[in-house]
């Protein structure tokens, strides 16, 4: 292997401080330079390592760039029609209840074509985890428009910006999840600085014990980039994401389970 | 444990039958004319006894998709729908067929095409059997001709399904899943317990990680797959074909038949024979698998065959392969949801032995 | 007074050269090589590996996971 390496003296066993986690695998990720993906898959595969879920995960993948996903974290996988997975996923958990069942969708998976199975397992409250990638454009496919793209955003099918008046508002999903009763859980993170990084792992691990007490479904949404759809370098995007993203998707806690209040951090004004 | 006979629907039949095979899980969502199905499950509510997952599910792909779910963690499961919804399953049926999953369709065909009509039909043949969704695959099909067949064919079709790992239908038609009829119902065998060994379960320390799926984006790995689909359905065909002949030892004109149309074709036999005219009936059981080689056969004994279906013209197409031109084959069928009757099959079997 | 110091190791085949690595380290440890992996990115590597404190911001934004974090107490 490769390696630039910093003071050779501090490397030691004993010194380890970080480590990519063995519940992914080897295989190098097929995503672009600085897409948002690869970071979430390791968030999760942590937290499957850390709460010892593997032999009692099964992931349900998209169709969308991360449709390879079942090669990259080492546990049991299905691969979903487009939009289909929490389809899937409701079957699995009703037919598996002691096991941990989630779902990984794009924007166009879950909240197009996908529209009508978010919404009702939702509603229905299953009790698994959605986890929403909502990056604003189809970018598996080129970079078309997508049901989040922001109005005024440029895409392949929307080259002179997206005009609300004939293709109508961005969707947010998220929120309108967050109405239905069967919701336990539901938040909006990113994962494109340490910090936030963090407090999504901070999210998502709480998703994963919260569906250990059936209440409902968790759904965690990552506001993420697309370099190669946005046209950008990826510091670049996640600027622009800053910028453009957050304020139409603001980040935070939208929904929590009232069961679960826990001391209120005092908020800074 | 003794068998036990009740009058029933075919619907009911079917969804009795599920209960009864040990189904794991039944996803489905109503139309006309089967919904007799999920409102039977309901009522029954096996969860309560034996585990088995009943949903109505928000619509016909939903439920599909909810089937792959439930196929890819080796569990028993099944969907239902009419015409109109099985078009909307196609696409998981597809990927139910690349994903190499075992589960059981019921088609309770109704007259189309598009939002048609609510009586019974057999215009989806071609649908079951040529393929419907995209891609190189086929389904096992098993059509029921009575109540009791659809009752049977529940547990036929799960151990077909998992024999091959591949999807199986039950072509039926709204005559025969409303029609009432006795029916020996099996007693109940408990739900396994076994586990497949490429079923995604949780992945333990001692296997590697089970992935369901039929993307493959190397074509040269995707070719091979496919040749591994071919050489299945070749299996399937040496060994799954099941048909009933009905006094076709004599016969110069053969019927072909099956579902409903078989059973007023039984009556078509007797009243042609009346006549004079030896007539013989193949039903074929099994639509995929079709019984080619049988026809073939028969095609050295026999003057004239005439498929009858409740139709255009669907499965006379199969025949026609079978034969391949040694004799004359013809088409007659009632269409929209009008049932065949058995005179209109003599008259029309007549015709052509006069006509040509 | 005891200082934390780190030392980070780069897979340098694996990384695509995306530097959000380079902006999240908080104390300019990291930059851009001037020569491309096998791949053709420029790889991230530790251009000043006095200035690393461990603090792992850079492994935990990474993509690709392609960075190792050692620390100790000196």
């Amino acid at each position: 292997m490769n390696e630039a390496t910093g003071i050779k003296e501090i490397i030691k066993p004993d010194n380890l401080a970080y480590k990519k986690t063995k519940i992914m695998t080897d295989n190098v990720l097929s995503y672009c330079p600085g897409c948002g993906h690869g970071t979430v898959h390791r968030i999760l595969a942590e937290i499957i390592e850390e709460e010892g879920l593997q032999s009692d995960t099964i992931g349900v993948s998209p169709v969308g760039c991360s449709v390879l996903l079942y090669n990259y974290l080492d546990i049991d996988w299905q691969e979903a029609a487009h939009g289909r997975a929490p389809a899937l996923a409701t079957a699995i958990k009703r037919l598996l209840p002691e096991k941990f069942v989630f779902t990984y969708q794009g924007d166009g998976d879950l909240a197009a074509i996908g529209t009508s199975e978010t919404i009702h397992s939702c509603n229905r409250g299953e009790n698994i985890l959605i986890i929403f990638i909502n990056n604003g454009i189809y970018g598996m496919t080129g970079g078309q428009m997508a049901p989040t793209t922001l109005p005024g955003m440029k895409s392949s099918t929307s080259p002179y910006g997206r005009d609300v008046k004939l293709m109508g508002n961005p969707l947010k999903m998220t929120d309108i999840v967050a109405t239905l009763p069967g919701t336990y859980y539901v938040t909006r993170q990113s994962v494109h600085t340490p910090a936030n990084v963090r407090k999504t792992k901070k999210a998502m691990r709480k998703a994963v014990q919260y569906q250990k007490l059936n209440r409902g479904t968790c759904f965690v949404e990552i506001v993420s980039n697309c370099p190669s759809g946005w046209k950008m370098t990826p510091v670049e995007s996640n600027k622009w994401m800053e910028e453009n993203m957050f304020p139409f998707y603001p980040l935070g806690d939208i929904k929590v389970p009232q069961d679960q209040v826990e001391k209120q951090e005092p908020k800074s004004e | 444990m003794e068998k036990e006979l009740r009058l029933m629907k075919g619907n009911e039949a079917v969804a009795e039958a599920a209960i009864r095979a040990g189904a794991d899980g039944y996803f489905g969502y109503p139309i006309t004319p089967q919904s007799e199905i999920l409102e039977y499950l309901m009522v029954a509510n096996p969860y309560k006894t034996t585990g088995m997952v009943v949903l109505q599910a928000e619509s016909e792909v939903a439920a599909i998709n909810m089937v792959y779910g439930g196929a890819a963690c080796g569990k028993k499961v099944m969907t239902t729908s009419s015409s109109p919804g099985i078009s909307l399953k196609q696409e998981g049926i597809s990927y139910l067929a690349g994903a190499e999953l075992p589960c059981l369709i019921v088609n309770v065909v109704r007259g189309g095409p598009g939002l048609g009509t609510i009586q019974p039909a057999q215009s989806d043949y071609f649908q079951a059997t040529k393929g419907g969704g995209h891609g190189d695959y086929h389904l096992i099909v098993l059509a029921p001709a009575s109540v009791q067949e659809m009752a049977d064919f529940v547990d036929l079709g799960f151990e077909l399904a998992f024999k091959y790992r591949n999807p199986v239908m039950m072509l039926s038609d709204g005559a025969i899943g409303q029609m009432m009829e006795k029916v020996w119902l099996s007693p109940p065998e408990e739900r396994s317990k076994t586990v497949p060994e490429w079923a995604t379960t949780g992945k333990p320390p001692t296997r590697e990680r089970n992935i369901i799926t039929s993307l493959d984006l190397d074509p040269q790995a995707q070719e091979i797959f496919n040749q591994k689909l071919v050489a299945k359905y070749n299996e399937i065909r040496e060994k799954e074909v099941r048909y009933e002949e009905f006094q076709c030892d004599d016969a110069d004109y053969l019927l072909v038949a099956y579902g409903t149309s078989a059973r007023v074709c039984q009556k078509s036999v007797q009243l042609a024979r009346a006549q004079g005219l030896k007539t013989g009936l193949l039903r074929p059981i099994t639509l995929f698998p079709f019984p080619s080689k049988r026809l073939s056969e028969l095609a050295g004994k026999v003057k004239i065959m005439l498929s009858v279906e409740m139709s255009a013209g669907q499965m006379v197409e199969d025949v026609l392969l079978s034969v391949n031109g040694r004799v004359p084959v013809y088409h007659f069928g009632r269409m929209g949801g009008v049932v065949t009757s058995p005179d209109e099959v003599v008259e029309a079997l007549k015709s052509k032995i006069i006509g040509g | 007074m005891a200082k934390i110091r780190g030392s980070i190791v780069v897979n340098v085949d694996r990384c695509k050269g995306c530097e959000v690595c380079m902006v999240s380290c908080p104390t300019g440890t990291i930059a851009m090589a001037k020569e491309v992996n096998h791949k053709g990115y420029f790889y991230a590597y530790p251009a000043n590996p006095d200035l690393c404190i461990g603090c792992a911001s850079c492994a935990m934004v990474c993509p690709d996971g392609v960075i190792t974090v050692y620390k100790t107490k000196i």
